[in-house]
């Protein structure tokens, strides 16, 4: 283990690294960009045994990412924003073929206008590609969920593919302490590839016509995989606890300060770092505040949130995405989600930080006071003109 | 359909559906006969036939069999009735006649 | 928790300087974080970088609006940017520069100045005052030593010996000439 002042995008190409994909394509685009770089750096100076194929779009970087995960190796590539827009068509390949690709996201706004900047828009609108989205708050969650997401991924319950969500720029391009796992820990953990069916050595065919007798039970296949990577991805989190000894909640949600919290902050992501300075300042004047960091968006951990919240009067969703003419995101699953509990808490909506809007320790602790004395739910947009 | 005959059992689960759609086997187009579909039926005269091969060459469902290098009478269980060995044969030693019992 | 902003202009090393800081704070058993004014970088135009060091895990990741500190990288931004935006009442104030800064608008703050420029040409031969000025950052601030700065140097420059060598020599003089 190496313990060192890096950037979180230099953590997520260590990851890679030590996950050992033997295909990376990939196309650069801010702010994902420099983790291809360094995983360039790793495999120009020798350190890393991989086949990086430089394509001419997103569109062919994850159409090359089916090529390769299909010939039975494990296969990772990394894009943001647009990007993730231009891939969109065949996220809904890889998912329905079954291919275990993992991929970083660089959460970045959607033009127009031209937005360079994070929120999360660009993944919230993969949403119903059955790809599993986890989103990290720091440069160790991003180095370690990588990881993670590979054997979740891979597993043959699941055999679907994992996005890794981190904020572009304000968390990609910050320096901060991070422990690198060796080799042989990573190795511990996370098994050699056995793809659950290949091209290599036997003739198969892939991406065949699915009649409608056949395709409706091919779509409840994936998504009962969605709902069993629910198992997995605790799973998953808890040998990561064994082998590297650190974990996040139950890998699904990670609670802080919750358990007796009356007031309840959800979002995901760096404002979960912010959240927790602005929840200890509140604790400090004795107010019982706490936070619910949502990790897996999807699959949506529905139970083990309510079950959570047990204590909640309130719930203050931070959506740093909007879904236009209805919601935040996040905050109609939650709605969803409470729609059947015995205890339904007042459920806040904050649309907040929108392309590289900063969210601030003010935004959160107004939102925690307008939440502490409101009798009916608040709808409020985090910005001022 | 192809698919359905595909059993395989992943991750402890029966289903007929392969994982995916994925087809293990492979080769099997052989079990579907197109046969059924024809509604012209290609008539191979051999007198008229120089063994140009023209026809085995451009049948786009290979029910044209061969053997050394000479063709054979068509398989009927595959020929789709399409009419292209009888269009393209320089000879005029395939004639397209009604299928009819 | 000690916030910093880094002045300088595009092209200048802002960004590498605050990373430095980071990781030279981390070899005092400190923790720390650095990032850019995320945005489109442009040679010349103003830019900005941050850094924040605290004994704890810092969990704080908007951007900085109240530094404790601000390191001025040329003494030309001093008019271009308002550079004491936000600075704490008390805040300390690096300004690379051969004059005095005066004017009412400092009052509030300690500041110090050094001439890196002219160290820098010495040894470098070539105006780099990025690295530099992180020697006037150890001096004032007594939080992180040269040893710290020197480690975070061989780190970030892993394999450029004579750069290295160059770099620790020019922190040093710096170091020594704070004002």
């Amino acid at each position: 283990m190496v313990k060192k002042v890096t950037e979180a995008s230099q953590a997520v190409a260590e990851a890679v690294k030590l996950c050992r994909p033997k295909v990376i394509p990939v196309y650069p685009i801010t702010p994902q960009t420099h983790i291809p770089e360094r995983i360039s750096d790793f495999v120009d100076n020798g350190e890393f045994d991989c086949e990086m194929i430089y394509v001419e779009s997103e569109h062919s970087a994850i159409s090359a990412a089916i090529g390769s995960s299909a010939s039975g190796v494990r296969t990772y590539t990394a894009t943001a924003s647009q990007g993730l827009a231009l891939m969109h068509e065949i996220l809904h390949v890889v998912s329905g073929m079954r291919l275990p690709i993992v991929m970083n996201v660089a959460n970045r706004a959607l033009s127009a206008p031209i937005n360079i900047w994070n929120d999360h828009q660009d993944s919230m609108n993969a949403r119903d590609t059955s790809w599993i989205q986890l989103y990290v708050e720091s440069a160790q969650e991003a180095l370690d969920t990588t990881i993670m997401a590979f054997r979740i991924a891979e597993d043959h319950d699941v055999l679907l593919p994992v996005m890794v969500c981190l904020d572009g720029f304000t968390l990609s391009h910050v320096y901060e302490p991070v422990d690198v796992p060796e080799q042989k820990t990573v190795d511990k953990y996370l098994p050699k590839f056995k793809p659950a069916f290949s091209l290599d050595g036997k003739t198969s065919t892939m991406g065949p016509i699915g009649y409608p007798g056949d395709f409706m039970g091919f779509k409840k296949q994936q998504h009962e995989a969605m709902l069993a990577s629910l198992d997995v991805i605790k799973k998953a989190n808890a040998e990561f606890k064994k082998v590297f000894k650190r974990s996040y909640g139950d890998g699904l949600i990670e609670p802080y300060r919750l358990d007796d919290a009356e007031h309840v902050f959800v979002g995901a992501g760096t404002i979960c770092g912010t959240a927790r300075t602005v929840i200890d300042k509140l604790r400090n004047e004795g107010h019982k505040v706490g936070m619910l960091k949502l990790k897996a968006f999807r699959p949506f951990p529905e139970d083990a949130i309510v079950k959570a919240c047990k204590a909640a009067k309130s719930i203050i969703v931070f959506d740093r995405s909007v879904s236009f003419g209805f919601k935040g995101p996040i905050f109609a699953e939650f709605e969803s989600a409470f729609y059947e509990a015995s205890q339904k808490p007042l459920l806040h909506s904050f649309i907040a930080g929108l392309g590289g809007y900063d969210v601030t320790l003010d935004h959160i602790e107004d939102a925690f006071r307008s939440a502490m004395t409101a009798d009916k739910p608040i709808s409020r947009w985090l910005y001022k003109e | 359909m192809v698919i359905k005959k595909i059993k395989k059992k992943i991750a402890g689960k029966k289903s007929r559906l392969s994982v995916g759609a994925v087809i293990q086997d492979p080769g099997n187009s052989v079990e579907n006969k197109t046969g059924g579909w024809r509604a012209l039926r290609p008539v191979w005269n051999k007198d008229k036939c120089t063994q140009c091969m023209l026809c085995w060459m451009y049948c786009p469902d290979g029910a044209i069999p061969q053997k050394n290098g000479k063709r054979l009478d068509f398989n009927y269980d595959y020929c789709k009735g399409c009419g292209i060995c009888a269009r393209e044969c320089p000879f005029q030693a395939i004639e397209m006649k009604k299928e009819e019992k | 928790m000690l916030e910093i902003r880094i002045h300088g202009r595009g092209g200048q090393g802002a960004v590498t300087a605050a990373q430095l800081l980071a990781i030279s704070a981390f070899h005092e058993n400190k923790f720390s974080q650095a990032f850019p004014r995320f945005g489109v970088e442009r040679r010349g135009a103003p830019v900005e970088s941050f850094c924040r060091i605290d004994d704890k895990v810092i969990n704080v990741r908007s951007q900085i609006y109240t530094p404790d500190l601000v390191i001025v990288l040329e003494a030309s931004l001093l008019d271009a940017v308002d550079i004491t935006s936000g600075l704490k009442p008390g805040g300390i104030i690096v300004v690379n520069t051969s004059k005095p800064v005066k004017g009412a608008k400092y009052s509030d703050f300690k500041v110090h100045t050094v001439d890196a420029s002219q160290v820098a040409l010495e040894i470098f031969k070539a105006d780099i005052v990025n690295t530099p000025m992180l020697g006037a950052f150890a001096k004032v601030t007594g939080l992180v030593s040269l040893e710290s700065i020197f480690k975070a140097l061989e780190e970030r420059f892993a394999g450029k010996g004579k750069l290295i060598d160059l770099n620790k020599e020019a922190v040093k003089r710096v170091y020594e000439q704070v004002e």
